[in-house]
């Protein structure tokens, strides 16, 4: 064990105020949602229970929680299906060469950094200029696909550049056809990550905010309800929001993440 | 038969994506570069061509400042990511032997870009409110008499936040472009007598430096287009480009907000490719 250096705890010093910037406020929320039903938006914590928590699912003066709940769940739901399937499919395309690969390439990246607020502002407009009227199911989806099919279609490339291609070459030698190779022989190597990616793919549905809020229609997701209601709710119903959503995030990352561990151990083997 | 279906395979299957980024990207683009060139007469656009939206942004004293503004949050988040992702990535990269260790700092660093932007927002209500952690340390310790109220609902806030939430697209690629470097590269300076210092700025700046480049164009068209922060976190004073669209579209002027963005974009594009003129990046794509 060789003696460490000053730097080494420096920087290890700054990692920790760096990890405490990152946490500390999120588990502030955390606490203050636990406080008794005279609870405020700031410390001290006035009590200790599980009443905020509850009120979540009531009710509430300014809307309900659970119906954009249920709406951000089946939009969740369809973004990942349609992010998949699409980004497989691309991915299975970017394996062979074919003209304008690069271009299509180019244009997945660039739908990442494209400011949010002009896809937001650019799909309201079409669906005006086309006399359609936006909904969450429609336009609203569009605006999700365009953030969660570039990180579907990156993970899709890293999973075949990693995929050895000698598995489909037997069963193609064995006569079987392309579909039959894809279903029998690709697709069950391919599904943990599969797995993985739509648990990725749904949290950035779940939580995605700027690209929804001009195209969402009459009817909110939770991200768009949760935003309205920071000006006019008070209570620690707010926070106790944010602890529940940020759970059930942390649910699906942990989720997406074993699965992944999961498959590259079974690569290894 | 066979034969020409193998040629066209491939396209068929990256039809889907192209076309999803084609409706939901590319159109919705030319859709604003095209109704920024129409006339608003007050409750909705008029197909009729005018320039009016631009030259009214470029005169008016109000827009200018607000892009100002909206480059003085680029520069000052940028400038504090890097501050912060460079140690951070470097510690991780560096000075983290164990590998399993690595990979779990490193989540650390990356599971809340997972979680909702607006929940974390809210979260510096209790921290940096009047009432908040920060100023009940800062008036027990007798530093300060009255509560600082510049920590939240300011421009310090604003940075502070955006901050918080992008500094992952920071640490991620350069932490990504650190762990390519040849540890030999290392070990051969160490050996001809390099300090530490001496390694840091010769072999590892420049060999990160793609890195930073990504991390750069991510958080500076991220910023640039910046709504929920400013709306959240600033002051009723603390505008931006994004939330200025933002504004626009709630009284339906369609066509300012388009011509807003257009040129929300070309400045984008700009900033992005004068990135890529400074830090060759295709090594690492």
């Amino acid at each position: 064990m060789t003696k460490r250096p000053l730097s080494f705890y420096l920087l290890a010093a700054f990692f920790g105020l760096f990890v405490l910037f990152l946490y500390g406020p999120m588990f502030a929320i955390f606490l203050l949602s636990l406080q008794g039903e005279e609870g405020g938006l700031t410390f001290p914590m006035r009590g200790f229970s599980f009443y905020w928590l509850g009120q979540v699912f009531q009710e509430q003066r300014v809307g309900s929680f659970t119906e954009s709940f249920v709406r951000s769940m089946a939009l969740g739901l369809a973004v990942v299906l349609l992010s998949v399937i699409v980004s497989v499919m691309a991915g299975l395309a970017f394996r062979s060469r074919f003209r304008g690969a690069t271009l299509l390439f180019y244009l997945t990246i660039s739908s990442l950094i494209v400011p949010s607020v002009l896809v937001s502002l650019g799909i309201g407009i079409t669906f005006q200029v086309l006399g359609l009227e936006t909904q969450w199911f429609s336009s609203g989806l569009g605006a999700h696909l365009t953030w969660t099919v570039p990180f579907a279609f990156l993970i899709v490339l890293g999973v075949f550049n990693r995929f050895n291609p000698s598995y489909e070459e037997a069963a193609r030698d064995l006569g079987a056809s392309d579909p039959k190779t894809f279903w029998e022989i690709v697709f069950p190597l391919i599904a943990p990550s599969l797995i993985g990616i739509s648990l990725l793919a749904f949290t950035l549905s779940y939580d995605e905010f700027t690209r929804t809020s001009l195209v969402s229609g009459q009817k909110n997701t939770l991200p768009l309800e949760v935003f309205g209601m920071t000006t006019n709710v008070t209570s620690p119903a707010l926070y106790a929001l944010g602890t529940l959503t940020t759970l059930f995030s942390f649910t699906m990352i942990t989720l997406a993440f074993l699965t992944f561990r999961f498959f590259s151990k079974r690569q290894a083997q | 038969m066979t034969k020409t279906w193998k040629t066209y395979q491939p396209y068929a299957l990256a039809l889907p994506q192209t076309l999803v980024f084609l409706l939901f990207l590319i159109l919705p683009i030319l859709m604003i570069g095209l109704v920024s060139f129409w006339q608003f007469n007050g409750y909705a656009m008029v197909r009729e061509f005018t320039l009016g939206n631009y030259t009214d942004i470029f005169t008016s004293n109000v827009y200018v400042s607000t892009y100002l503004n909206t480059f003085k949050y680029v520069l000052l988040v940028w400038f504090f990511c890097l501050a912060i992702a460079f140690p951070v990535a470097y510690f991780l990269a560096f000075h983290i032997q164990n590998q399993s260790l690595q990979i779990i700092l490193f989540l650390v660093c990356t599971v809340p870009f997972w979680t909702s932007n607006i929940i974390r927002m809210i979260s510096w209500i209790p921290v940096l409110g009047k009432e908040g952690l920060i100023n009940s340390l800062l008036m027990h310790l007798n530093l300060v008499q009255e509560p600082v109220t510049w920590l939240l609902y300011s421009d310090f806030a604003v940075v502070l936040g955006m901050v918080h939430l992008y500094s992952f697209f920071m640490i991620a690629p350069i932490f990504n472009s650190m762990m390519r470097i040849e540890r030999n590269l290392i070990t051969a300076a160490e050996d001809m007598g390099a300090s530490g210092w001496q390694i840091l700025r010769e072999v590892i700046l420049p060999l990160s430096a793609p890195g930073i480049a990504i991390g750069s164009i991510f958080v500076v068209t991220l910023v640039m287009g910046e709504y929920v922060t400013v709306r959240l976190m600033g002051g009723g004073q603390s505008a931006s480009v994004g939330k200025l669209i933002q504004t626009q579209i709630g009284s339906l002027q369609y066509p300012l907000a388009a011509a807003n963005a257009v040129i929300l974009l070309i400045v984008t594009l700009i900033l992005v490719i004068g990135i890529l003129r400074v830090v060759d990046i295709r090594k690492e794509l």
